[in-house]
């Protein structure tokens, strides 16, 4: 890559080298065998992002995978790059340690719903309000997966598991509501078997500046198979589906005859547009055309609040990308200022500064 | 000016007032000025957690202890030959600490039938003679305050604010402190309020005048200057000179410093410090918790940067998890506990030594670390440098003990050369050999290779699960396991021979009694063991920087003696460490009150034993 072409890199990787070498999904994979159970959702995330490495440009060595606990979290030791496969819920806060120190690399942080939502909930708000230049990958499969079966932060209310034989009582997180909540900058969502969208969606997070946080609906096929089955089926798919595209109307349906309005009351409501209808047509009149850039969070908020647990309508895609300083950015420049200003940079100096006497 | 002027060789001072009164301040400033002056000296600053407990009441007293002299002494005194009390509550709270005789300076203003009521007196101490045993100055400070700022544009409650800057006047004359010092102080810190600086002067000036004029003092002392090594010197508190040490450390292994903190009495001020410090490439992260405190220092020492985490020991504790990851995956990082009265909460301005075990053993599995524990406040420089040393060196988490009592309290310190400081450079792993093994250790030391993200040729996997030796890749293995959880124990045991033994005083050589201790009680137990030879008594004494590995010799030291006296601010920690080293008969002196010893109740136990063998 020229350095014209690095200078036309986005913000988030222009601080991160990048590489001469055509790369591979091939020089992605390690030697060691990948041990999730057959079929789990986890192999169809993992291909697409070895696959989408290569898009990056960026040397292996200057990738970085961090995780926490969970089946979701055993990413790491998959990808030929820099790993930490750390402890549960932790893995923003050392993933935040690494890229505040070292802007050259690209950090990604591998995480779970019960690993990023529940252990290491607070981590996860704190380094999305932050900014911090991470790309967090939160598989959702709302259960407890190598704890063989409890209920998640995910998990339905009324979920029969083997800690909630009665039914969970607990209310759900909506980890896309969450993000947004915690003013991260970048929210997106996306489904482990639609390998083409979760490309798009990283491809997007990776040219963020800042937190990006992508909420992946992954199956499990032993503790919670089918979770996500009505997102799936291509009986019910099409309804069900609300995919979101920057600048173009919102349309959904079998025929794309179903728009979004915002209703009197405030939240969303969804209305018929007859497919044919232009953008200006007057039945299209108030139906949402996205827009990811929105300022004012409450609107990729109400977007979030249309996924109801039976799946009624679901978006997925960006809900939100809007520019804001990343933390480390911030934090470089504090210290480039401080560097090139008159404050004590020489330590013989600063050991005797204040009041000092001499004996002798 | 004709006054009478008494020598003394040594004086010790304590400030208290209401925690609103300024006596943190008016304490600092008095030490300053006699640090300028040359005398030794020691200070122990005691105040509440509470920022603002009601006034006038007891749990709002905030008191600040000076101890100076003509030559080196090793404590902020037991009893304070001077008390100056602001108000009733400070009175009663502090009485018990004063020998008869003692000069007690009391501000008559705040003397009040109301703020007598708040404490319970149902008389005026001050007039009802129960201090009769005292030699009692009782001024109305406040008013004095008032008046001589009669004519300065502030209100009467700046007014009245300002008389901890005349009772500061008053003593820097009674002791003939250079004042200097202070009035640039003043006119600093209230450069952007004229006003209030002009009345700060001038109520130090009207104290330091009404001293020099009143006959209520007939009598001016003067502490010489001490006699210390020839050098340049400044006053330092323990949480400063731990700072200063971090700072020093990342400049001599020219690496990054990342702190990652969150805030905790008594540790904040390590925080406060090096986030002044950005000039010095400095990076400081106010966490969100004390878990991600240690998490992002251990991210940065991933990526080849000092790793840096401050606490107190409820946070230790809440980091706990994550040491026991660092020690797995074998990466350096310094770990402060500024350890304070627990457990739980406790008592967070308060000054322990609790917290020795939790350090040594408070992770789960088989998880040793080295621990390393500063002895005085100037101490904390050295052990911080030291820390990274062994940290950076050996690939691993080092725990670095300091405690309340060092954190505040402070001394004069002669400043090292730089030059002179040890070189602490590491060499990052480099392309070699495929397939790179993270996991291949030193033979010498036992230590992996440091390969941070960015090498080319050197990517890799760190886990918490169980790495195999050499490749790090996952291993359930059982001979394995074995082999790593002996390695980790081998890797720390060893450094055992990489740190100076264990060094006795025993000037004669014919002690039959050692007092060893470890820690903030180097001070206490150093002044109690001069004054026992002083009265003939004959004593070795000995003091631990590193409690994990043991200095090498520590065994044969101990089985030197008859017996071994290990005094403690807690419940006899190192005794049972030191019981499970050696045969020898060692017998623990404890208490635990958030104080420093006394050294006269060291003395009275030294001599108790000496009796004895």
């Amino acid at each position: 890559m020229s350095e014209a072409e690095h200078d036309q890199r986005p913000a988030s990787l222009r601080l991160v080298p990048s590489t001469e070498e055509r790369l591979a999904a091939k020089d992605f994979k390690t030697d060691q065998d990948v041990r999730w159970c057959p079929g789990c959702g986890d192999y169809a995330i993992l291909a697409a992002f070895q696959a989408f490495m290569p898009e990056l440009d960026v040397p292996r060595e200057n990738v970085v995978v961090i995780s926490g606990i969970g089946c979701s979290s055993r990413f790491p030791h998959y990808m030929d790059t820099y790993g930490f496969h750390s402890i549960h819920g932790r893995a923003p806060a050392i993933a935040t340690g690494l890229a505040v120190s070292r802007p050259d690399l690209s950090v990604w942080v591998i995480t779970g719903d019960g690993d990023g939502l529940s252990i290491g909930g607070n981590h996860l708000i704190h380094a999305l309000r932050r900014n911090v230049n991470i790309k967090i990958l939160l598989f959702n499969n709302r259960i407890y997966g190598l704890t063989k079966g409890q209920y998640s932060p995910t998990s339905e209310q009324g979920k029969i598991t083997k800690s909630t034989p009665f039914g969970s009582i607990d209310a759900p997180f909506n980890p896309v509501s969450l993000a947004l909540g915690a003013d991260a900058t970048f929210v997106a969502r996306s489904v482990d078997s639609d390998r083409k969208h979760l490309t798009g969606v990283l491809r997007a997070a990776a040219d963020h500046e800042g937190a990006a946080f992508i909420e992946i609906y992954q199956n499990c096929p032993i503790f919670n198979d089918d979770a996500f089955a009505p997102l799936k089926e291509p009986a019910s798919r099409d309804d069900r589906l609300v995919r979101l595209q920057h600048g173009e109307p919102v349309r959904f349906g079998a025929g794309r005859t179903k728009g979004l309005r915002f209703s009197a009351q405030g939240s969303l409501e969804v209305v018929e547009v007859p497919g044919s209808a232009a953008p200006d047509d007057p039945v299209s009149r108030g139906t949402l055309v996205h827009d990811v850039q929105r300022d004012d969070p409450s609107y990729a908020f109400a977007l979030s609040r249309l996924d109801s647990e039976g799946f009624s309508h679901t978006p997925i895609g960006v809900f939100r990308k809007v520019e804001r300083p990343s933390y480390d950015a911030l934090m470089a420049t504090q210290i480039e200022l401080a560097k090139a200003g008159q404050g004590i940079d020489d330590l013989g100096t600063l050991l005797a500064s204040g009041d000092t006497w001499q004996i002798g | 000016m004709g006054k009478q002027v008494q020598q003394l060789d040594r004086v010790i001072i304590r400030f208290a007032g209401d925690s609103g009164d300024g006596m943190q301040l008016t304490g600092d400033r008095f030490t300053q000025e006699t640090a300028t002056f040359g005398n030794d000296l020691s200070t122990l600053p005691n105040f509440p957690a509470e920022i603002r407990a009601p006034a006038g009441t007891l749990p709002g007293v905030s008191s600040f202890q000076v101890h100076f002299a003509d030559h080196d002494i090793l404590t902020p005194g037991d009893a304070p030959d001077v008390l100056v009390a602001m108000n009733p509550a400070a009175l009663q709270a502090n009485l018990d600490d004063l020998p008869r005789g003692a000069d007690v300076i009391v501000n008559t203003d705040e003397f009040t039938r109301r703020n007598l009521a708040k404490v319970g007196y149902e008389t005026n101490p001050v007039e009802d003679g129960s201090l009769d045993a005292y030699q009692v100055h009782a001024l109305p400070l406040t008013s004095m305050t008032v008046k001589a700022l009669d004519g300065h544009e502030i209100s009467k409650k700046d007014a009245e604010r300002a008389k901890n800057m005349f009772a500061l006047g008053l003593l820097s004359w009674l002791y003939a402190r250079p004042a200097e010092g202070t009035l640039d102080f003043l006119q600093a810190k209230f450069a952007r309020h004229p006003e209030i600086m002009k009345a700060n002067v001038t109520a130090f000036q009207a104290g330091w005048n009404f001293g020099e004029t009143t006959e209520a003092f007939s009598v001016q002392y003067e502490v010489m200057p001490a006699t210390l090594p020839a050098g340049t010197y400044r006053n330092i508190t323990g949480n400063t000179a731990l700072a200063y040490g971090l700072i020093a450390a990342s400049q001599l292994s020219g690496l990054p410093l990342f702190l990652g903190s969150y805030p905790i009495t008594p540790a904040s001020d390590i925080l406060h410090e090096l986030a002044k410090r950005k000039p010095f490439g400095v990076r400081t992260f106010q966490a969100e918790d004390e878990i991600a405190g240690i998490g992002a220092a251990l991210g940065a020492a991933f990526g080849g940067a000092l790793g840096v985490t401050t606490t107190s020991g409820p946070g230790m504790t809440l980091k706990g998890e994550t040491i026991s990851l660092a020690a797995a995956v074998e990466l350096p990082l310094v770990i402060c506990d500024v350890q304070r009265a627990g457990p739980s909460t406790g008592m967070p301005t308060k000054t322990e030594q609790a917290d020795l075990l939790q350090a040594l053993f408070g992770r789960s599995g088989e998880c040793p670390l080295p621990v390393i524990a500063s002895a005085t406040p100037a101490d904390c420089f050295d052990t911080a440098i030291e820390a990274t040393r062994i940290a950076l060196k050996y690939r691993t988490p080092v725990i670095l003990l300091s405690d309340g009592y060092l954190a505040n309290g402070s001394e004069p310190w002669r400043l090292p050369d730089v030059a002179g400081l040890p070189d602490l450079r590491v060499a990052f792993a480099q392309q070699g050999e495929a397939p790179f093994q993270p996991y291949r250790r030193d033979p010498r030391t036992l230590a992996r290779p440091w390969a941070i993200p960015g090498t080319a040729g050197l990517e890799h996997r760190i886990s918490g699960i169980e790495r195999a030796n050499g490749s790090g890749n996952i291993s359930y293995d059982a001979d394995n396991h074995e082999r790593m959880v002996r390695l980790r124990q081998a890797k720390v045991d060893g450094i055992a021979h990489d740190i100076p033994p264990v060094k006795v005083d025993d000037p004669d050589g014919d002690a039959r009694l050692l007092v060893l201790g470890w820690g903030s009680t180097y001070g206490s137990i150093g002044a109690a063991v001069r004054r026992v030879r002083l009265g003939g008594g004959k004593v070795a004494q000995a003091h631990l920087r590193h409690l994990s590995p043991f200095p090498a010799n520590l065994g044969d030291v101990l089985s030197g003696y008859e017996k071994v006296l290990v005094p403690e601010i807690n419940l006899g920690q190192l005794t049972l460490l030191l019981r499970g080293l050696s045969l020898a008969d060692v017998i623990p002196y404890n208490r635990v009150r958030g104080q420093p010893f006394h050294a006269a109740d060291l003395v009275y136990v030294i001599q108790e034993m000496i009796s004895h063998v």
